[in-house]
């Protein structure tokens, strides 16, 4: 498991790497994360040009405190040793391979990340991996896969491949999902990286879209991939945590505070024993205030 | 190093810029085309020269069309043309970039 671990990753952006408009503009929206494609979203043709696009775009432009990820081409295509070499090079934080079946893919990917990493004098484990998971194979080995690598830091859903796979094709209620999703997420759990779920494609169905992000956000998922940006406020919305929760988060740690300046071992708040997943529970809803501008640096809720 | 062969890279979308380079015969030849040509001309023809120059590439003919390409752009394309153009747009030199 990767030391970023508990960074937030509520939102996930596709950014198409042969597009320079929106390689430019992709900082501006406040993505948690920013994924830039050099796979489905760049022909056959432009694979080249895409890669050194987004090369320069790494080293040029300011993204902020996003985390900055690429999907490389598949292992199965002439362009994915490239990949690697470039956005290694680049310095990405995150490298994220697309249809991912096997722990065994990802020790292919990180032979030629350690390739890469010694090659251009960068420490080897600097840059972290992710997989995909698009497949009924890949879901059913979604564990192994989750747990393959120290630099693993998630695994994502990817649904259109994968209900294709299924013999079966996207509802609106996504019950075909609901195995996948379940067995990403313990997977990931399990093995300590994030969960993301698959991308909503109709950008205009935004009741769909929010029903489905607070289906994934009550099942646990850390957050979703997305294609538009109009979609990052309307999942950090659903992330958000409401007053009531911030003020039992606040007393929570308030009570554990109390607890260390007596010394004392045993922490109680309103009767009730705090342990240590209310405490995680409470800095998570901390965290996720402080990001969506319910509080500010030192807690206090802001009106 | 002399260009042989005739490539393009780019697009014609806002933000990016086309590049055609071919064979020359006096140094770097660059003709441009941008609507910003008067404030910026001199500054995207010296990105482009300069990436040609550090992939060793001194004589070559080269026709742009800039659609307002940040100077990032403008060396990613003159890159991609440059590989293509040499052919080793599937095994490039990573040590320029």
């Amino acid at each position: 498991m990767a030391a970023t671990e508990e960074r937030l990753r509520r939102t996930m952006m596709f950014v198409p790497g042969n597009n320079p408009a929106m390689l430019k503009d992709a900082g501006i929206y406040g993505a948690d994360s920013i994924m830039f494609d050099l796979e489905d979203a760049v022909s056959l043709a432009e694979k080249d040009a895409a890669r050194i696009l987004v090369y320069e775009a790494l080293m040029t432009q300011d993204y902020g405190n996003a985390e900055l990820v690429v999907r490389i081409n598949g292992l199965d295509t002439k362009f994915w040793e490239n990949d690697v070499i470039a956005m290694v090079k680049a310095g990405i934080d995150v490298i994220r391979l697309p249809k991912t079946e096997s722990a065994a893919m990802l020790q292919q990917l990180e032979e030629k990340i350690v390739a890469a990493e010694k090659q251009f004098d960068i420490p080897v484990g600097t840059t972290h991996m992710m997989a995909a998971i698009e497949s009924a194979k890949g879901v059913l080995n979604a564990a192994e896969i989750a747990a393959a690598s120290e630099r693993m830091i998630g695994i994502a859903l990817s649904a259109e491949d994968y209900t294709t796979d299924l013999k079966t094709h996207r509802y609106p209620g996504g019950a075909e999902l609901e195995f996948a999703r379940n067995m990403i997420l313990n997977s990931a759990r399990a093995a300590g990286v994030a969960a993301f779920d698959t991308v909503f494609t109709n950008t205009d169905d935004v009741v769909g879209f929010k029903q489905e992000t607070e289906h994934i956000h009550q099942l646990g998922f850390d957050g979703k991939s997305l294609v538009n940006p109009r979609q990052i406020p309307m999942v950090n919305a659903v992330y958000a945590p409401t007053d009531k929760e911030i003020i039992n988060a606040k007393n929570v740690l308030a009570a554990i505070e109390d607890a260390r300046i007596k010394g004392s071992g045993v922490i109680a708040m309103n009767g009730q024993m705090v342990d240590r997943p209310v405490a995680l529970r409470a800095q998570r809803v901390m965290k996720l205030a402080k990001a969506s501008g319910l509080v500010d640096e030192d807690g206090v809720i802001l009106d | 190093m002399e260009i042989e062969n005739t490539a393009m890279a780019g697009t014609l979308e806002s933000s990016d810029i086309q590049i055609m380079i071919g064979k020359g015969t006096d140094g770097i030849k660059i003709q441009l085309d941008s609507d910003v040509k008067k404030e910026f001309g001199e500054q995207i023809e010296n990105v482009i020269r300069q990436t040609l120059l550090a992939n060793h590439i001194d004589t070559a003919n080269v026709k742009a069309v800039d659609k307002g390409a940040l100077d990032c752009v403008i060396k990613a394309r003159t890159l991609a043309v440059a590989n293509r153009a040499l052919g080793i747009a599937d095994k490039p030199s990573w040590e320029v970039l």
